[in-house]
């Protein structure tokens, strides 16, 4: 009688197929960086938000450009274009491993998501830079 | 690709009833999951009144009555009915249990009772826990050392070490925690899930073992130990009050320290 899951039709011992292929010996330093690019965007978030509700008061145009010219303005926004696009690459890495097991599908997705977030992280700093240096 | 329902011979259909004998006052109604193999039908429900002015408290009396009594195919593990076994684990009013321990008058109105949670099954309440028992397996769960034991005595352990293992070393392998994690449906064959993990943090927190670089070694993966997004789910589960998550917890915090932030 064959039953789910006990079918040991290709010979290998429930041990040999457990072990797979070992340890990737990794996993703690992106367990690590995503803990703390979620720190770093705590507190980026916060004035991230306090500086676009600030830019929406701002009036006119040109004065919201005049604050976004502001260098500590212009660190900060980098900083938080980066640390987000960090981390939304980092969680959605977990995301498709956990959720798509078509190896090829999973692959191409891993690094479509790669290329989006630096892509859209790049974009976000030269549109910051643009406006910082005055074009 | 993905399946976003069951396969037809996998849906669950109604099953038969089983009424009470004529005259029982005192009565409850058992929703057990049924499937076999050899009869080619869909997992079903059946439904069974059990006069409870003759049935025990737990919900393990009250299968053992239903097989003694109603329908001897009903099929399920037992052993000790003391909760120190771990056969006995199912699905029971929801929650992932001992049948044994787990008492009747606490569940919900009918008492529905299923085998444990995304496991392949062997026959009515029997999962398949091959795998899971292959992971304990591969951590390798004894004490690994390098030095001798003392010719004439047990390895010694002070008691503030010995106390750094209770919470960990009462898990008796029910498989309640690993089968009620949804990274472990999903990932259960790279995942070792948290029954696994309990046990591999039972050996690196024993004072005694002296292979805990290794064990750590082992662990560090994408999958084996991180697939842990700390749901809780084992926590909340386990029948024997132990806390998978927060084992899992100090084997990252160990993963942590020795790599630096």
């Amino acid at each position: 009688m064959s039953t789910p899951g006990m079918d040991r039709s290709n010979l290998r011992t429930p041990l040999k197929e457990v072990r797979g292929l070992g340890s990737a010996k990794s996993g703690t330093r992106h367990f690590i960086i995503q803990r703390v690019t979620g720190l770093a965007l705590v507190l980026l978030v916060i004035w991230v938000v306090g500086f676009v509700l600030s830019l929406i008061h701002a009036g006119d145009y040109a004065h919201a450009r005049e604050m976004l010219r502001h260098p500590f303005a212009a660190v900060w926004l980098i900083a938080f274009i980066i640390t987000a696009f960090w981390h939304a690459q980092l969680g959605l890495q977990v995301v498709i491993e956990d959720y798509v097991h078509a190896r090829l599908v999973e692959m191409l997705a891993q690094i479509a998501v790669k290329f989006v977030c630096a892509g859209a992280a790049l974009a976000g700093v030269v549109a910051v830079v643009r406006i910082y240096i005055g074009q | 690709m993905a399946e976003f329902s069951l396969p037809k011979n996998s849906k669950v259909q109604k099953g038969k009833k089983y009424p009470a004998k004529a005259g029982a006052k005192n009565l409850r109604t058992f929703r057990i999951y049924r499937w076999n193999e050899e009869d080619g039908q869909n997992p079903h429900i059946d439904e069974y009144e059990v006069d409870m002015d003759s049935c025990g408290p737990m919900v393990l009396d009250a299968l053992i009555k239903i097989k003694n009594e109603v329908d001897s195919t009903l099929t399920f593990r037992r052993s000790c009915r003391e909760g120190i076994c771990g056969s006995c684990a199912m699905n029971i009013d929801g929650n992932n249990t001992l049948a044994c321990t787990k008492a009747i008058d606490d569940c919900k109105g009918d008492v529905a009772i299923y085998p444990l949670p995304h496991m392949p099954v062997v026959k009515d309440l029997v999962p398949d826990l091959t795998n899971f028992y292959a992971q304990y397996a591969s951590i390798k769960p004894w004490l690994r050392t390098q030095t001798p034991p003392p010719p004439d005595a047990e390895r010694l352990q002070s008691k503030e070490d010995r106390a750094r293992l209770d919470g960990l070393y009462e898990c008796i392998l029910c498989a309640s925690c690993s089968t009620a994690c949804p990274s472990y449906w999903w990932n259960g064959d790279k995942y070792l899930g948290p029954a696994a993990l309990l046990q591999a943090y039972r050996f690196i927190a024993d004072s005694r073992d002296e292979d805990t670089g290794a064990r750590l070694d082992e662990l560090e993966d994408p999958f084996k130990l991180y697939r842990c997004h700390t749901i809780m789910n084992c926590t909340n589960t386990c029948p024997k009050g132990l806390n998978p998550a927060k084992a899992i917890g100090e084997i990252k915090k160990l993963m942590v320290e020795r790599k630096g932030v």
